[in-house]
């Protein structure tokens, strides 16, 4: 039972959820919103509190401390993103389907927390689709906009194909090892030419995922025309599992070929950082903007793990606490601006500091914590995530991931240059934030600074992280 | 709790208040009672430090605290001061103190801008106290970044261009930088133990030749951006011409002396080896920089390009010592960033204190004007002929003992680019003579300048304190210069133990 407390947590609030919906009346709907959060917040409350670890099912399930961590971690960017959503769900026209929102946010985040405990790959599998199929819902829920629409339909297919391609690699390594747990495939997979195959189907699907380059053209298109708060959850919640349960596979199922994924990871990165970054200067949609940022970023989790040690794993996961932050930061502020005002576009941002002196603050804090620029503290992420790397003497590797920064500097620049330097005849009205998104963006801001001065946050995920490589 | 904390402390209590202030006049009061406090701070840190060492205290570093901050990676909050870093932390809050009294006038966002320009300053004081490689390239970005507000909100001119050629500028240099910080922190400890960036630490570790060579010119370009090494000067006249004075004020008087510091202090100290096998190619950059920059300012007609052209030539010449790698020169390094600190700092005060008046930067449309303000008049051909090195003045003190120190090599080499070098004062003579000749004297171009008024009283105190400083140097150099030597002998024992013996 303990052992699985936090999915049994989640699906415990999906059903009184449900439930409440039933029973309450329809002009009580928009209650549902605070009770969402506050039940999330216990959720989340309850999390860090310390289980026992062990196995379940035969093995097909698992939990440690380090996976209960890196759930606490999910529970928070979903949370996060709970309070953000909260603003445009009172909207008159979402207002009938706040609890199908919700219900929907949560079964993602129930699917990804099994995929992360999981112990075999068919386990894995379900885990992967229960996280993705609600998402295309999601993706798709303003259904009166085409834009959205388009993107649930993008984001059907692409994951369609992505997992059909994830599906035949593990076929391939069932096939050749006979076995789907993880702790029997990874002793069997010794890298013969079949299995290698299998491996390159296995990250070829997760690699859609995580949108790295090549796989990542749905990226754009599916966060500009989804909600600005799915888009924000795709690209921190979402990404951030399969990162995690990437990680966990690279350095402990398939750990007999290191040798030739990190090659293939070189590779990746250095294509995934600089495609990003070359194609986020150009953008002008904010959404699409951060989508390029974030397939950038995504090409910076990897550089933990080609890094291939206990070490590794912590900046991965450190980095991914601190992009939580950042990104859902950014985010946050494209959100309200853009439920209040319809703007979406870089332009439209200009002389934002005259008006809304808090929200270009705390953007511009946001996009310095992307940049990785002191005292915030996508600094210390970027710094550990390099370090990492350097440890395994790429010092080359870490070079060209430095310039990239200096890229991404440039355009997250660009906004920053709209919303202090420029001036507009038209700016963005003064307006006032609703409590729960100034709670979201005071969430933020808090954990941008907290996680890097306080150094305990590191220490903590190192010492969980210890074992696992 | 170290006495150092408070150069942290002081500038963050004062953006503290800033925030909370209601009027401007108010966060002006409170940012000049900020610095104040911080100037006097300095004040008593170098009278502590010289009383410390004439009772015989003969540590390396005074006044350390170490605190662990990531303890897996053995990253440290570790402070401390010898007596460069003094001396630096010195120019440092003279510089703030007076560019707070020269952006008296700001009117758009003066909250906003304060506290910039402090937490600009906060990110100097912590960089020139810092001895763990990790906390020091963290202030170094934090000093950084302020710059690009700074000069894109309160600039003038193509302000947007040169913020943001500045910033990524600045910023790829500190790229290099990052990257051969994490190649010194990985060779820390090649004979096994605990990896560190432990500044003092590493420096009594050799390092293996084959790293030195790679990461030297990563850690020497890369500060070396920020001091101006051609050909990466390009930023500063753009950067400088763009920004609002109290801006160029500390930019050219403090900021790039991180450069020039950190080139001397990480680069050649703890990579001595690579230095002296290196050094040639970057004595040439720095050579021709030196020229460069000198006769680059001869052909502007804008003040503000003018002077920035200065500084080109002037940090040049602090990275052309540092290269020189012998006290003597060292010595002159040091000495000649904080004399060019307050030099080019007046400089600038003075051109936006002018351009305030006459709302023109080009010198052909002056003239005479030392008939209507005699006060900034002056204050300006004190400014040049420290700059051109007269003695009596900080300059001729610097220049001088680079000169000699560099000369001291007797090889064919070094003896032509000292030349060469040294024939830039005859350069800087004609600019700064000509832009006083045609600014200052003669008869008034245009009438409406008859109505211009002298300094006000916030100008005044800005000039006095930067004139004060460099003639506290020039007269009395030798407490100045013992305190430097005092820092510099461990760095010279080290620098000379691993280098071929020169001379």
């Amino acid at each position: 039972m303990l052992i699985m407390r936090h999915e049994l947590l989640l699906i415990a609030i999906t059903v009184i959820l449900l439930l409440v919906e039933i029973f309450l009346p329809g002009d009580k709907k928009s209650r549902v919103i605070t009770l969402a959060i506050l039940l999330m917040t216990a959720v989340l409350i309850l999390g860090f509190v310390p289980g026992p670890s062990g196995t379940l099912f035969g093995g097909m399930y698992q939990t440690t401390a380090l996976i209960s961590m890196l759930k606490n971690i999910l529970n928070i960017g979903a949370l996060i993103v709970m309070i953000q959503s909260a603003d445009w769900l009172r909207k008159p026209e979402n207002k009938e389907k706040i609890s199908e929102y919700y219900i929907l946010l949560l079964s993602t985040l129930i699917g990804m927390q099994y995929m992360l405990s999981s112990g075999d790959f068919l386990m894995f599998y379900l885990g992967l689709e229960l996280a993705t199929i609600p998402l295309a819902a999601l993706a798709a829920f303003e259904r009166f906009k085409e834009k959205s629409a388009e993107a649930g339909v993008k984001f059907i297919f692409s994951s369609a194909l992505s997992s059909g391609i994830l599906l035949y690699g593990l076929s391939m390594i069932y096939g050749t090892t006979g076995t789907l747990y993880f702790a029997e495939v990874g002793p069997a997979f010794t890298g013969t030419p079949l299995q290698v195959l299998g491996f390159i189907f296995f990250f070829a699907g997760m690699a859609f995922k995580i949108s790295l380059v090549p796989f990542h053209l749905w990226t754009a298109d599916v966060y500009e025309g989804a909600p600005v708060n799915i888009s924000s959850y795709l690209s921190v919640v979402s990404k951030g599992a399969a990162a995690f349960i990437l990680t966990i596979l690279l350095f402990t199922v398939f750990s007999k070929i290191a040798l030739m994924w990190s090659n293939v990871l070189y590779i990746i990165i250095i294509l995934t950082i600089t495609m990003g970054n070359l194609f986020a200067i150009r953008q002008q949609n904010l959404k699409r903007f951060l989508a390029f940022s974030s397939i950038a970023q995504a090409g910076f989790i990897l550089l933990g793990i080609i890094g291939q040690s206990q070490y590794g794993m912590t900046t991965v996961i450190y980095f991914v606490l601190v992009y939580i932050f950042s990104n859902l930061g950014a985010f946050g502020v494209v959100s309200i601006i853009s439920n209040r005002t319809g703007c979406e576009t870089i332009n439209d941002y200009d002389g934002l500091y005259r008006t809304n002196p808090r929200l270009a603050m705390m953007m511009m804090l946001s996009l310095f914590s992307l940049a990785g620029i002191p005292p915030v503290a996508g600094f210390f992420g970027k710094f550990f995530l390099f370090a990492a790397a350097a440890n395994h003497g790429l010092y080359i590797l870490v070079l060209i991931a430095i310039i990239n920064t200096i890229i991404s500097l440039y355009y997250y620049l660009l906004v920053i240059k709209a919303m202090f330097l420029n001036r507009s005849d038209r700016p963005i009205p003064k307006f006032k934030s609703d409590f729960y998104t100034s709670l979201g963006l005071i969430l933020c801001l808090a954990g941008i600074f907290a996680v890097g001065i306080a150094s305990t946050i590191f220490e903590a995920i190192n010492g969980l992280s210890f074992g696992l490589y | 709790m170290s006495f150092l904390l408070l150069f942290i402390v002081i500038p963050v209590l004062t953006v503290i208040g800033i925030f909370f202030s209601k009027s401007h006049m108010q966060v002006k009061w409170t940012a000049v009672l900020g610095m104040s406090c911080q100037l006097i701070t300095a004040g008593i840190l170098i009278y502590l430090f010289l009383a410390a060492r004439a009772a015989g205290n003969t540590a390396e570093i005074l006044f350390s605290q170490d605190m662990v901050w990531y303890k897996n990676l053995n990253i440290h909050f570790f402070i401390g001061v010898d007596g460069v870093s003094v001396a630096m932390i010195g120019l440092t809050s003279i510089v703030i103190f007076a560019g707070i009294f020269a952006s008296w006038d700001v009117t758009d966002l003066p909250r906003e801008f304060f506290t910039s320009l402090i937490l600009l300053s906060a990110g100097v004081f912590g960089f020139f106290i810092s001895l763990d490689l990790f906390t020091l390239f963290l202030f170094y970005e934090i000093a950084v970044i302020p710059m690009y507000l700074l000069i894109g909100i309160w600039g003038s001119g193509p302000r947007h261009y040169s913020a943001m050629k500045l910033t990524l500028m600045l910023m790829g240099g500190s790229a290099l930088i990052m990257l051969g910080l994490l190649g010194l922190y990985f060779n820390s400890a090649p004979n096994g133990g605990p990896l560190t960036f432990n500044l003092i630490q590493i420096s009594k570790v050799a390092i293996p030749m084959p790293a030195q060579r790679f990461f030297f010119p990563f850690l020497f370009v890369g500060f070396g951006v920020l001091g101006a090494l051609f050909p990466f000067h390009t930023w500063s006249p753009d950067g400088h011409a763009s920004a609002p004075t109290a801006v160029s004020m500390l930019h050219a008087g403090v900021l790039m002396k991180l450069g020039g510091y950190g080139c001397y202090r990480v680069a050649v100290f703890l990579l001595p080896g690579a230095a002296h096998e290196m050094a040639w190619i970057f004595l040439i950059l720095t050579t021709i920089g030196v020229i460069y920059g000198a006769f680059g300012a001869i052909w502007q007609k804008d003040l503000k390009y003018i002077n920035a052209y200065s500084s080109v030539s002037h940090c040049a010449l602090v990275l052309f010592a540092v290269l020189m790698m012998n006290q003597t020169a060292m010595n002159g390094a040091i000495m000649q960033m904080i004399s060019h600190g307050i030099m080019t700092a007046l400089f600038f005060a003075l051109i936006g204190m002018i351009y305030g008046r006459t709302h023109t930067r080009y010198i052909n449309e002056m003239g005479g004007l030392m008939k209507v303000m005699p006060f900034l008049g002056v204050a300006y051909v004190i400014g040049g002929l420290a700059s051109l090195g007269l003695p009596g003045f900080s300059g001729f003190v610097a220049e001088m003992t680079i000169f000699v120190g560099s000369f001291q090599h007797n090889d064919v080499f070094h003896r032509v680019a000292t030349i060469i070098a040294a024939s830039s004062i005859v350069v800087t003579a004609v600019y700064i003579l000509r832009v006083v000749g045609i600014l200052l004297m003669g008869k008034i171009k245009n009438p409406e300048f008859n109505h211009i008024t002298d300094a006000k009283w916030f100008d005044r105190m800005s000039v006095v304190t930067l004139i004060l400083g460099i003639t506290a140097i020039g007269l009395a150099p030798l407490w100045l210069s013992d305190m430097i030597n005092n820092g510099l002998v461990p760095v010279m024992q080290r620098i000379l133990m691993a280098g071929p013996v020169i001379h």
